[in-house]
C-alpha cells in the first residue's frame, strides 16, 4: 500500500549541500516541515573522512558531521536508506522506491556525484572497487580483513578521489601503484610543480605511480577475482584489488526523468533554482556559479555544496540570496604535507601571468589576469592562503602588491592600507570596553 | 558578545601578544620552559603581521557568517550562537587547512605535530585575554557586542 506524505521542504541527499539547506532553512523558517531522504543508512558524515575510516576503522559517531541530535533539534523529518526514483514536478511530489509519495512545496536536489567506473573487461572481477561513500571504504576494509598480508592495489585515476584512498591504503600495509591517465598526477587541481612535491611524498611512501597510462583491462587468476591489471601499452601489474578513482560526475537520474534543464550537472541560477519552479539544486549534482570563471560549472568541492545548499535552502524559504559563488578549491595534506590550491591553477592561454616564490619545500604561485588573482597555489606552508583566496573571490586588482603575495613574509600588512582596514572588524558604536576588574587594595597594616 | 579589536595605529610590533598567547596554550606556566622545553612547542593563536611602520595584531574575529565554519569538511568547528565563539572540536578536526584556506584574515593555525587547527578562543578561563591583558600599549582593547541579530521569522506553517 503507498502512502502519501506532506512536507514543506524536501531535500533529497543527506550530505554537505542537504545540510547547508536544511540549516538555512531553520535561520528563516523555524517550524516549516522539512524531510531529508537519503539512500545511505547513515546520518550525515563526514565523506572527506572516508579514507581517514579505512586508515582506522572508527564508529560512526566519530564521523557524524553534525551532532547526533541534529535531525531532531532542528525538526528535520529525516528519511534513511530510502531512495528517491521518480520525481513529478507538475504535481510537486516525488516517488519512493518503497512506493511512498512524498507531497512537497519545495525540493532541493542534492544527490551528490557518482563515480565514474569506465567499461572494460573485468570491471565486474571481486576486488574492484570505488572511493566515494563510507559503504566503499566498509567494503575495502572487509576485503583487507580477508587478507592476511602483501596486498597489492592498482588505483586507477590518480586525482583526489585515488591519492586519498592512496594514503590509507598504505597506512593499512598495501603496496600502491597509482595509474593515471595524463601527464601527473592531481592534474586537475594542481599545477605541474605543486604535484610534483605531492609525487614526491607519494613516491616517499612507496607508492609506484604510472603517468600517461590507462588501465586496459582487469585480469582475473583464481575465477571471479582480481589477479593483475593490463596497461594500455601491454604492461601487466601484479594486483590483488582495483581501484577505480577516475572521478565522479553529478548524479543526474533523477532530474533525467523530467524536463528539469541539465548540462554537466543540473543547471541553476544565481538563486539556485532549477528551470523548473520550485526546484533547487546544489553540490556536486548541480552546476553552480564560479566567481573566477564567471560562468557555471561544477566545482565537486565539500565547501561549496554547503554554500550553496545554504543559498538553495535560503530562497526556498522565501528569503531571496543570491550564491556568491566558488571556485574550484581544495587544502590536501597528504603524507604529511600540506597544499592548497585554488581557481585556474594552469592557465589556459597566454594571457596570464604568473608569479612563484620556490625554496626547499615552500612553494608559492599567483596567477593573474589584468591584475586580479585567478588562480594560486601553495604547498608547504598554507596559512594566510586564506588572505590570497578573498582577494581573488572579491575581484581585488593586486597589481601594485602582486610581488608581495608569494613573498615568505606575506601578511596583512603587505595589502595596502584600504585592503587591510576593510578586511579587520572596528567596533560599533554600541561597544563597551572590557577591564579586568581592579585588584581590591591590601589593607596597609600599622605603620 | 565578546570581541577583541586592534588599534593599529599604538602597535609597534613588540609580539607581546604572541607571547602570552603562546605561554597561555602551552602546558606550562612558565614562560622559558613553554619556549625551550616544551616539544613540541605550543603555537600561540594570534599573530602580528608587519610592513614598514604598519604593524598589526591579527587574530580570529568569530565572524558573524564564519567562512571557516561553512567550509570546515568535517563538522568540527562551529559557532556558538549564544556567545558567539567560534571554536573547533579537536577530536573532529584532520587539519586538513580547508579553514585556513578560506580565512579572509588567514588566521587558522595547523599544528602540524598534532595533525590539528588550532585557534583564538579568547582565553575562556581569563576575564580578559591574556594577549590584550598584556599588550603594553593599550593597542589591543576588548569590547562586549550586542548580540547578533538573527531574529529567526517563524513562518505560519499551514501543513
Amino acid at each position: 500500500m503507498s502512502t502519501t506524505t506532506n512536507t514543506k521542504y524536501l531535500i533529497i541527499g543527506n550530505s554537505a549541500g542537504g545540510i547547508g539547506a536544511a540549516e538555512a532553512i531553520r535561520e528563516v523558517d523555524g517550524v516549516g516541515k522539512i524531510t531529508i531522504i537519503s539512500d545511505e543508512p547513515y546520518p550525515a558524515y563526514s565523506r572527506p573522512l572516508i579514507s581517514e575510516y579505512l586508515a582506522q576503522p572508527c564508529p560512526l559517531e566519530k564521523m557524524l558531521y553534525r551532532k547526533p541530535d541534529f535531525y531532531e533539534v532542528n525538526g528535520i523529518q529525516f528519511v534513511l536508506g530510502e531512495k528517491a526514483v521518480a520525481i513529478n514536478p507538475a504535481e510537486h511530489t516525488v516517488k519512493l522506491e518503497s512506493g511512498g509519495l512524498i507531497k512537497w512545496r519545495k525540493l532541493l536536489l542534492a544527490t551528490g556525484g557518482t563515480p565514474i567506473v569506465p567499461t572494460m573487461e573485468g570491471i565486474e572481477l571481486k576486488g574492484v572497487f570505488t572511493f566515494n561513500r563510507l559503504d566503499d571504504a566498509k567494503a575495502i576494509d572487509t576485503f583487507l580483513n580477508e587478507y592476511r598480508s602483501n596486498v597489492k592495489a592498482v588505483v586507477i585515476g590518480g586525482g583526489l578521489i585515488g591519492v586519498s584512498v592512496t594514503e590509507a591504503l598504505v597506512k593499512r600495509g598495501v603496496e600502491v601503484t597509482i595509474v593515471e591517465m595524463k601527464d601527473y598526477v592531481l592534474n586537475t587541481i594542481l599545477d605541474e610543480e605543486a604535484a610534483a612535491l605531492e609525487a614526491d611524498a607519494l613516491e616517499q611512501a612507496s607508492v609506484g605511480i604510472i603517468t600517461g597510462r590507462t588501465v586496459a583491462k582487469i585480469n582475473s587468476q583464481t575465477a571471479g577475482e582480481v589477479g593483475s591489471v593490463t596497461l594500455d601499452d601491454g604492461r601487466t601489474l601484479p594486483a590483488d584489488m582495483v581501484i577505480i578513482a577516475i572521478g565522479v560526475k553529478p548524479r543526474l537520474d533523477l532530474a533525467a526523468g523530467t524536463k528539469i534543464k541539465t548540462n554537466r550537472g543540473i543547471v541553476v541560477d544565481r538563486t539556485m533554482a532549477a528551470s523548473l519552479p520550485d526546484i533547487y539544486a546544489c553540490g556536486d549534482a548541480a552546476e553552480a556559479y564560479d566567481f573566477v570563471l564567471g560562468e557555471n560549472r561544477p566545482t565537486p568541492v565539500w565547501p561549496n555544496a554547503y554554500e550553496g545548499g545554504c543559498a538553495a535552502g535560503l530562497n526556498m524559504a522565501g528569503k531571496k540570496t543570491e550564491y556568491t559563488g566558488g571556485t574550484s578549491m581544495n587544502a590536501l595534506k597528504y603524507f604529511g604535507l600540506n597544499i592548497v590550491s585554488a581557481g585556474l591553477v594552469n592557465p589556459p592561454d597566454d594571457g596570464y601571468e604568473t608569479i612563484i616564490n620556490r625554496h626547499n619545500v615552500t612553494y608559492r604561485k599567483v596567477i593573474l589576469k589584468k591584475g586580479k588573482l585567478t588562480g594560486f597555489a601553495f604547498a608547504g606552508d598554507i596559512e594566510k592562503s586564506g588572505i590570497i583566496y578573498n582577494l581573488m573571490k572579491d575581484g581585488v586588482n593586486v597589481d601594485s602588491f602582486k610581488q608581495q603575495l608569494v613573498a615568505d613574509d606575506f601578511g596583512l600588512a603587505s595589502l595596502p592600507e584600504s585592503a587591510w582596514r576593510s578586511k579587520l572588524a572596528k567596533p560599533s558604536a554600541s561597544a563597551v570596553p572590557i577591564t579586568a576588574a581592579e585588584p581590591e587594595e591590601e589593607a596597609v597594616i600599622g605603620d | 558578545m565578546k570581541k577583541v579589536y586592534v588599534n593599529e595605529n599604538v602597535c609597534m610590533g613588540c609580539r607581546l601578544c604572541e607571547v602570552y598567547c603562546l605561554l597561555k596554550h602551552a602546558h606550562t606556566k612558565d614562560l622559558i620552559k613553554a619556549y625551550k622545553k616544551e616539544s613540541p612547542r605550543a603555537l600561540p593563536r594570534v599573530r602580528v603581521d608587519e610592513s614598514g611602520i604598519v604593524s598589526l595584531s591579527v587574530r580570529c574575529e568569530h565572524c558573524v557568517d564564519a567562512p571557516c565554519v561553512k567550509a570546515c569538511l568535517t563538522g568540527a568547528l562551529s559557532r556558538d550562537p549564544v556567545t558567539g565563539l567560534v571554536t573547533v572540536d579537536e577530536e573532529r578536526c584532520i587539519g586538513c587547512g580547508t579553514c585556513a584556506l578560506v580565512c579572509p584574515l588567514g588566521v587558522p593555525k595547523l599544528d602540524k605535530a598534532q595533525k590539528k587547527m588550532v585557534k583564538c578562543d579568547l582565553c575562556q578561563d581569563e576575564e580578559i585575554p591574556v594577549c590584550v591583558a598584556n599588550c603594553p600599549n593599550e593597542a589591543l582593547v576588548y569590547m562586549e557586542e550586542k548580540p547578533d541579530t538573527n531574529p529567526v521569522v517563524n513562518y505560519v506553517n499551514n501543513n
